[in-house]
């Protein structure tokens, strides 16, 4: 049986013994840890973890040092989550050939990657674990850009964001193209289970994660992950901007169970304006110049069609 | 579900392809990640067809690509247990990154190679680009020169490739088509001989003991980067030759059959010698023996390893020849050639210091005919008369229009 730990509150939780510790190299508000801390407090299980090339990797691995408590394996940029899916299958051979050491344990197996890693480079990697069918978790943490390296666009990557690779000048408004569907395209694949996280939301967060290890098959979870550095906010307003995310519905938090049933899992009481969203990083800073206004506009009106899709398809129940 | 044992006569006849997959499924796999490629693919159909019929045990999955198959691979070696997989050509291609990170994160893994040129043009036949590919990638590299070795280099790999003292992948190479579809008589081990040569699989910094958990494929940078490259690579070259003659001798006395890390034929009086890889050195072989009739000193060098380069082990073969070709199957593009370079390395501070001449051959499968050795021995034979090379350093051999040579 697992054993998923129960939560009361987030003093306890914070203070719970984890298995990432905070001796790492990761930037000062950085979201990313808050996460991985959220996912892998959810379980007392052991777990088997991969982290894909990023920022995420290159601040914890570091020789001759290690952040991790934890079995974790890193590759290469694209192939995060076949690590952890050959080890899922090296864990089912042993089992079935009486070899595990410690056969009562029920480990877990998690991925993390960043946007790049899953919605770019290592995009077939995941597909081909989720049609597979194998026993893994793969968590993308989303700050929607190249972050390690310097703040390239990604397929992640939002309309009006001016990266280093799409920069806004004096004729360009950034990033041309919508952010890639992720969740959607991962639900397509009918894996058990598929849901979109926030850190703010961390009784949300835990649940879906232990929803997801609960399920048997292939789970995929899109955690948006502010980024101090690349979105271009306050160290300290962090969590400020991850509420700013969920409750303009930019990131709207919901589930999808096996491909089909789409459950809404947060509903703010006060729905903030896409503009305050937008206004929190310097990132859109240039959006707010009169010629670019109307950028905003279509900002809220594509947040808002998304959301009312959303309510439709969860009324649906198809 | 316990798996069913193979009852297999003493001698089947079986392709290269077919050799190496009975070999693996004796070695007892515990998980074979793998993606389709001509001309390999008949490796991984085979093992399927082992596992549909219950002739195996463990897991099997068949990913996206090439480089997914090894990126399993690596995953699944980390957790502690037993790996392998099968590909040529432009999968080799598309998995060398993790090539490179498999073996620096020191993790044995068994890849059978089955040799194929690179495109472009697009071909499926057999040459040693995608071997020469991997030379540097920091693994293993064994080299068959008919199924029979096909089947047996498989049993040595995983010996030498799993040894605590090594931890390094290996491959283990054959020549497409050319020995992976060809039948021939091969002999066998039981499945308990086999199983009982490599053994139970010894786990090490396995990723499933999760008492003592571990980080695996860590960054360096300028600190620490040089000293595990540096490790490597004199593991490679100190730990990895005394393993495989030792597993080689093991091997010797389990089957008889006799496997040396530099293979010499008729070298002992040799005034002229060829080396080569692959299906190559038996033709190679054949002609020299039948050089001899006519009086023409004539002898062969086999590459048993490719990497670690047997430096001292090819010194000891040619030292005493008069002149020397190298016979590369892959197009060196604008150089003389991997074979020739590395000989020259070789036999540069010898005081005998042999006549050293390099020929391509055999790109995209074309064939080496027995009359294109005869010729070479002759000419080989001419240098010495003449006490000094009468030709191009570098000559295409069977190339069509006129003679290619350079240098």
């Amino acid at each position: 049986m697992s054993e998923m730990k129960k939560i009361k509150n987030l003093k306890e939780f914070s203070t719970s013994a984890d298995r990432f510790e905070g001796a790492n190299l990761l930037c000062p508000g950085c979201a990313h840890s808050i996460i991985v801390r959220e996912v892998l407090n959810a379980t007392n299980d052991d777990l088997v973890l991969s982290a894909s090339t990023g920022c995420l990797e290159v601040c914890t691995a570091v020789y001759p040092y290690t952040s991790w408590d934890a079995s974790w394996i890193h590759i290469g940029f694209e192939n995060g989550s076949t690590a952890v899916a050959g080890a899922e299958s090296m864990y089912k051979a042993l089992k079935t050939k009486g070899r595990l050491k410690q056969p009562e344990r029920n480990p877990k197996f998690v991925s993390f990657a960043g946007d790049g890693a899953s919605y770019d480079i290592g995009f077939q990697w995941i597909s081909g674990c989720m049609e597979r069918g194998h026993n893994i978790m793969h968590v993308v943490l989303d700050n929607e850009v190249y972050a390690n390296t310097g703040g390239q666009r990604s397929s992640s990557t939002p309309i009006g964001g001016s990266n280093t690779t799409t920069p806004a000048g004096t004729h360009s408004y950034g990033e041309k193209q919508n952010k890639k569907d992720m969740v959607s395209i991962m639900a397509s694949h009918h894996i058990p289970y598929s849901a979109q996280v926030a850190p703010n939301k961390w009784k949300d967060m835990v649940k879906k994660i232990q929803k997801g290890f609960e399920m048997d098959g292939p789970v995929f979870i899109n955690a948006v992950s502010p980024c101090t550095t690349e979105w271009k906010f306050d160290p300290k307003d962090t969590m400020h901007l991850t509420d700013l995310s969920t409750d303009s519905l930019v990131f709207p938090l919901y589930e999808i169970i096996h491909g089909r049933e789409l459950n809404i899992t947060y509903r703010p009481k006060n729905v903030i304006p896409v503009e305050e969203y937008l206004a929190a990083q310097g990132r859109f800073k240039h959006l707010f110049k009169d010629e670019y206004k109307y950028l905003i506009k279509e900002w809220q009106d594509r947040v808002d069609d998304n959301w009312s899709y959303l309510q439709r398809r969860e009324e649906a129940k198809v | 579900m316990a798996f069913d044992k193979m009852e297999l006569r003493d001698i089947e006849v079986w392709d290269g392809n077919f050799a190496a997959a009975q070999a693996m499924r004796q070695c007892q796999i515990d998980v074979v990640a793998a993606y389709p490629i001509t001309p390999s693919t008949p490796i991984v159909e085979g093992y399927a067809k082992f596992q549909a019929d219950n002739y195996v045990e463990g897991e099997y999955v068949m990913v996206e690509s090439e480089h997914a198959a090894m990126s399993a691979c690596i995953g699944a070696a980390a957790a502690g247990g037993r790996v392998a997989t099968a590909t040529s050509s432009q999968g080799f291609a598309l998995m060398v990154e993790t090539l490179y990170q498999s073996s620096g994160m020191r993790l044995p893994i068994v890849l059978n190679v089955v040799n194929r040129a690179l495109a472009a043009p697009l071909n499926v036949n057999g040459d040693h680009s995608d071997m020469y590919l991997g030379r540097d990638s920091g693994w293993i590299q064994l080299d068959a020169y008919c199924p029979q070795d096909a089947y047996d280099l498989n049993f040595i790999a995983f010996k030498v490739s799993e040894d605590h003292g090594v931890r390094l992948p290996c491959m283990v190479h054959q020549d497409g088509f050319m020995t992976s579809h060809t039948a021939q008589g091969v002999k066998t081990l039981t499945d308990d001989e086999g199983y009982g040569f490599v053994g139970d699989f010894k786990p090490m910094n396995d990723m499933l003991d999760f008492e003592h958990p571990v980080t695996h494929g860590v960054q360096t940078e300028e600190d620490w980067h040089f000293e595990h490259k540096a490790r490597q690579h004199n593991d490679l070259m100190t730990k990895v030759f005394p393993k495989i003659q030792a597993a080689f001798d093991d091997f010797e006395k389990l089957s008889g059959r006799k496997y040396n890390i530099v293979e010499s034929y008729d070298m002992d009086d040799a005034d002229v010698a060829v080396i080569c890889m692959g299906t190559s050195v038996e033709t190679a072989r054949e002609v020299a023996t039948e050089m001899r009739e006519k009086g023409i000193k004539a002898g062969v060098v086999g590459l048993r390893v490719i990497r670690p380069f047997p430096f001292m082990q090819i010194q000891e073969a040619l030292k005493d020849v008069k002149a020397i070709a190298t016979l590369d199957r892959s197009n060196p593009n604008g150089a003389p050639g991997m074979l020739f370079n590395e000989m020259a390395g070789c036999m540069y501070n010898l005081e005998t210091r042999p006549m050293l001449c390099g020929k391509v051959y055999g790109l995209g499968g074309r064939d080496l005919t027995k009359a294109h050795l005869v010729e070479l021995y002759t000419e080989l034979q001419a240098n010495v008369d003449a006490g000094k090379i009468t030709t191009p350093l570098q000559q295409f051999i069977g190339v069509r229009g006129p003679k290619l040579s350079f240098l």
